[in-house]
């Protein structure tokens, strides 16, 4: 590990926007845009699978100011994808803004628009809607070559070559691998083999899906939307819309939590719409309802592992089987799945020697699924994780010692990951660490309470990437101002995790100043530079190097101009801050008289923007350890104490990459405990609130404890890798282990509620 | 119907249909740190004080508040600027959408228990969500406040 003296970068500062937001100031969608605008909402289909006969809507159109109401005949006929990825999308060009058929309880069927709230939810209720009702597709594992087809139009399309076939309802699938995995699985003195299975949760960002749109003075669609992707957004929309994408102009407010939802272009379409079409301002406010039945949750996925390992606890083989719900469209169906075996797998790349991954992403009639922080990952790992931890029991090892027998360690080659080398790996020290603090040797036996109650514990490992690699591109442009101070514009979003504050930080690292001589500004598809946007826990990585990059770009501008002011050549000056001096000593400009000179009579401008893209996805690694109670009598699990050991890399900032852990990981313990997704016979979701869709509160995650074990990788920013997704991997399986412990049941179907621990043991 | 009410002290008259929940009131009236995270009076995003006392503004008529006292964030800002910057500086505002419940949730709470312990800060809480931080941060930075406050106020966290 390089051991670098940072002043700004690795300095637990405030985030920029923190006490705005604290206060209560406007600064979200619904704050800062105008509420004289035409309230946008959707009729929602009540069938899983449909197709329109009739709709009429003139009786709804006759309620006092109702402005419009537009079905399928008044949409273009132009499939497109609202996945917000890099074009060529691998998400198949499956939708239509309103379409004929439906394809979920909750697809949309009209657009209604009018003066006020009262007067739409009115006609809504008024649009006589004659269907003819199909049988849906409901079970993801009879979906695959059904005869009925979820997307059987002509016009359905697939971009990339990602094994899809609308006439089979596959959206994606594939194999990979490395070695016989047969042959070294038939060699293998135990061999554990099972199926688990997770729901598609619900981000549940606290600020639901919205967009304000309209036409700005040089006629062009003027879009502020609640986003992680203003770029990807402004060409879906332009898809959508069948319009050139020079005439769309997106904007992101501060956004209320996104967690990968707003990476998919939910809510944006109607209002956009609504406005192209009458030239009217228009806003659509997702409720919570349509949040929980319309937005774009996890892929429900059923993965299979095959296990194989020596007595002594050497792994061997895996063979990992992955079968995804992508649901009624197929928003990031082809590339989540991946994840699931391309960043569990390469964790054992220890001793392994052979692998292989297939899967099949399979179309149904329920919600789409979409981008969920950990973006299959999340699922694979907790079937890994659990494949290894039974392994353990089966072998009566401690599953640390097994793990430590195989993890991934630093320098060697991951074949599961695309062949990269674990350039920077703390792994091992992540485990040592959490091992200690948590008090492993203590914890782990299994320990009677009385009254029923039993105390137990679980691990976990897990890893991620930092961005797409060879794909993502992030771009920073930073300029000096009057007086000195600094301007960064970035495409990237914040939604909330603090990146305008931690790529300010980098800025001012660079360029050895304040961090309130930072100004930052983002995004705005007008005056950012192109960023692919904050997803794939990319913008520390990614947009981080361009700041690193487009600084050392300006402090040679910098350099230049000085150098002309203290007559003599560049060479001959140094930046040092807040001046530029020249070597000799004769003389220095300070960074003002630079910025008011760049001002006045001069054609270079003290500017630079630069852009990243890197051809490798470095992984954070971390180990996660959970204490539980579990009540034998009640089923009720209590999550006593979580340590969570994490390697991003170098934390730019401790504070927020903390949090960033304490989040995930109790997302992850709501994963895995409670956050149910059930469905009606006929596909209506059930936990369609808070109600019943049940988040943790503050009373239901224990104690959390957060350190980091930080590597160095020398492509990233300062030694950083990423920390947004990898913090929701290590709950579920690691308390699914300590609830095998608790009880001697393994579970392997996500949530693990009570009622399912109660039933386990009587049934045992 | 007309109502009259005061509003972060200052008396308010208003014509308001008589199904306004009061979240969508206050909104009106420029109170743009009232949020709504849920319909279903589930998530503390929308906590207002009513005589004081705190109410989910979307489980109460702006019918209801008609000759009583409402305040909202934007009335409590020098009460709240003393602690909720313990908050940041453990960075666990986030993406601050559900702080402005939280934030007026925790002055209640000090209010009626200045020296709460860390299970009866949870517990007064425990109905105010947030999906970013893990709650952690938040209890580290009303922690480190309540510390800062028993010190006498000195040596301020800025």
């Amino acid at each position: 590990m390089e051991n670098k003296n940072f002043k700004t970068v690795g300095q637990p500062l405030r985030k920029k926007d923190a006490m705005a937001l604290l206060l209560g100031k406007p600064a979200y969608l619904d704050d800062v845009t105008p509420r004289d605008c035409l309230v946008v909402k959707v009729l929602r289909s009540p069938y899983a699978h449909a197709l329109i006969e009739e709709i009429d809507a003139s009786v709804a159109l006759k309620v006092p100011g109702m402005v419009a109401v537009y079905t399928y005949r008044d949409v273009p006929q132009k499939r497109f994808t609202m996945a917000g990825q890099t074009a060529p999308e691998p998400s198949p060009y499956d939708r239509l803004i309103l379409d004929k058929r439906v394809r979920f309880v909750g697809d949309a069927v009209a657009i209604l628009a009018g003066e006020s709230e009262a007067a739409v939810n009115k006609a809504i209720k008024l649009v006589k809607v004659r269907y003819q009702v199909l049988e849906p597709v409901l079970d993801m594992h009879t979906a695959k070559d059904n005869p009925i087809l979820v997307h059987p139009e002509e016009n359905w399309r697939s971009l990339c070559p990602v094994g899809s076939d609308n006439k089979r309802n596959l959206c994606a699938s594939e194999t990979s691998g490395d070695g016989d995995v047969e042959a070294v699985l038939a060699g293998c003195d135990e061999v554990v083999e099972h199926t688990y299975r997770t729901q598609a949760c619900q981000q549940a960002m606290m600020e639901t899906f919205r967009t304000y749109t309209e036409m700005d003075p040089y006629g062009r669609l003027h879009v502020v939307s609640s986003t992680q992707i203003v770029f990807h957004l402004r060409r879906i929309l332009a898809n959508a819309l069948d319009i050139p994408r020079s005439r769309i102009h997106v904007e992101k407010p501060r956004i209320g939590g996104g967690f990968g939802a707003k990476q998919t272009v939910v809510a944006e379409v109607y209002p956009a719409l609504v406005t192209w079409k009458t030239g009217r301002p228009a806003k659509m406010i997702y409720t919570r309802q349509e949040c929980q039945t319309a937005g774009s949750p996890r892929h429900e996925m059923e993965v299979r592992v095959r296990l194989g390992a020596m007595r002594d606890g050497s792994i061997r083989a895996l063979d990992v089987y992955t079968l995804s719900n992508t649901g009624a469209y197929g928003e990031h169906g082809p590339t989540t799945v991946g994840l699931s075996g391309h960043k569990s797998i390469p964790l054992y790349t220890g001793g392994l020697e052979a692998y292989r991954f297939s899967y099949d992403v399979v179309y149904t009639n329920v919600q789409a699924a979409g981008a969920y922080r950990g973006y299959g990952a999340t699922q694979g790992i907790f079937a890994v994780e659990s494949a290894v931890n039974e392994l353990a029991a089966r072998l009566e090892m401690d599953p640390v010692e097994l793990r430590k027998k195989n993890m991934v360690r630093e320098g060697q080659t991951m074949p599961a990951y695309y062949n990269e080398v674990a350039g920077a790996c703390a792994l091992d020290r992540c485990m040592d660490r959490c091992a200690q603090l948590f008090d492993w040797e203590k914890k782990f036996p299994v320990r009677e309470m009385g009254d029923g109650k039993v105390r137990a514990a679980g691990v976990a490992m897990a890893m991620q990437g930092s961005g797409i690699s060879g794909v993502d591109v992030g771009s920073a442009t930073v300029k000096l101002s009057d007086d000195g101070f600094y301007n960064l514009t970035i495409g990237a979003a914040d939604m909330g995790t603090g990146c305008d504050t931690i790529l300010a930080q980098m800025v001012a690292e660079c360029m050895d100043c304040r961090l309130e001589d930072v100004a930052v500004f983002g995004a705005d598809t007008d005056a950012s530079p192109y960023d692919s946007g904050s997803y794939a826990s990319s913008t520390t990585y990614v947009t981080g190097k361009a700041v690193e990059k487009a600084c050392l770009e300006l402090k040679e501008k910098i350099c230049a101009l000085a150098a002309g002011m203290l007559g003599c050549q560049p060479e001959q000056v140094e930046f040092a801050g807040r001046a530029v001096r020249r070597l000799d000593g004769k003389g220095e400009v300070s960074l003002a008289q630079i910025a008011d000179r760049s001002m006045c009579g001069n054609g270079l401008a003290l500017q630079a923007t630069c852009s990243h893209s890197s051809p490798i996805s470095p992984p954070p690694f971390m180990v996660g350890m959970v204490e539980i109670e579990l009540d034998r009598e009640t089923g009720s699990v209590r999550p006593l104490n979580y340590v969570a050991v994490v390697d991003c890399g170098t934390p730019i900032n401790p504070n927020l990459a903390r949090v960033q852990t304490e989040g995930g990981l109790v997302q992850g313990i709501g994963m895995a405990l409670y956050e149910g997704v059930t469905y009606t016979p006929q596909g209506k979701i059930l936990e369609d609130s808070f109600m019943q869709y049940k988040i943790p509160t503050r009373l239901d995650m224990g104690r959390l404890r957060v350190e980091f074990e930080s590597s160095y990788e020398k492509t990233g920013p300062f030694g950083a890798k990423s920390i947004g997704e990898i913090v929701i991997n290590t709950p579920a399986p690691a308390l699914a282990h300590a609830i095998y412990r608790a009880t001697g049941v393994w579970h392997r179907r996500l949530p693990i509620t009570p009622e399912k621990i109660l039933m386990g043991m009587e049934e045992k | 119907m007309e109502i009259t009410l005061t509003l972060n002290g200052k008396n308010i008259r208003a014509q308001i249909a008589p199904d306004t929940l009061l979240l969508d009131f206050l909104r009106q009236q420029g109170c743009l740190s009232v949020k709504r995270g849920c319909e279903t009076s589930n998530c503390g995003l929308c906590t207002v004080f009513l005589d004081e006392k705190p109410v989910l503004s979307c489980g109460v008529l702006a019918a209801r508040a008609a000759g009583h006292q409402v305040q909202t964030l934007e009335g409590l800002q020098s009460e709240a600027e003393e602690f909720v910057g313990f908050i940041a500086d453990q960075g666990a505002e986030q993406c601050g959408f559900c702080n402005p419940g939280f934030v007026m949730n925790t002055i209640a709470l000090l209010r009626q228990n200045p020296d709460p312990t860390d299970d009866e800060i949870r517990a007064f809480l425990a109905g105010n969500l947030c999906r970013c931080s893990g709650y952690e941060g938040q209890l580290r930075g009303i922690r480190a406040y309540l510390d800062w406050k028993k010190r006498g106020g000195a040596d301020c966290g800025e």
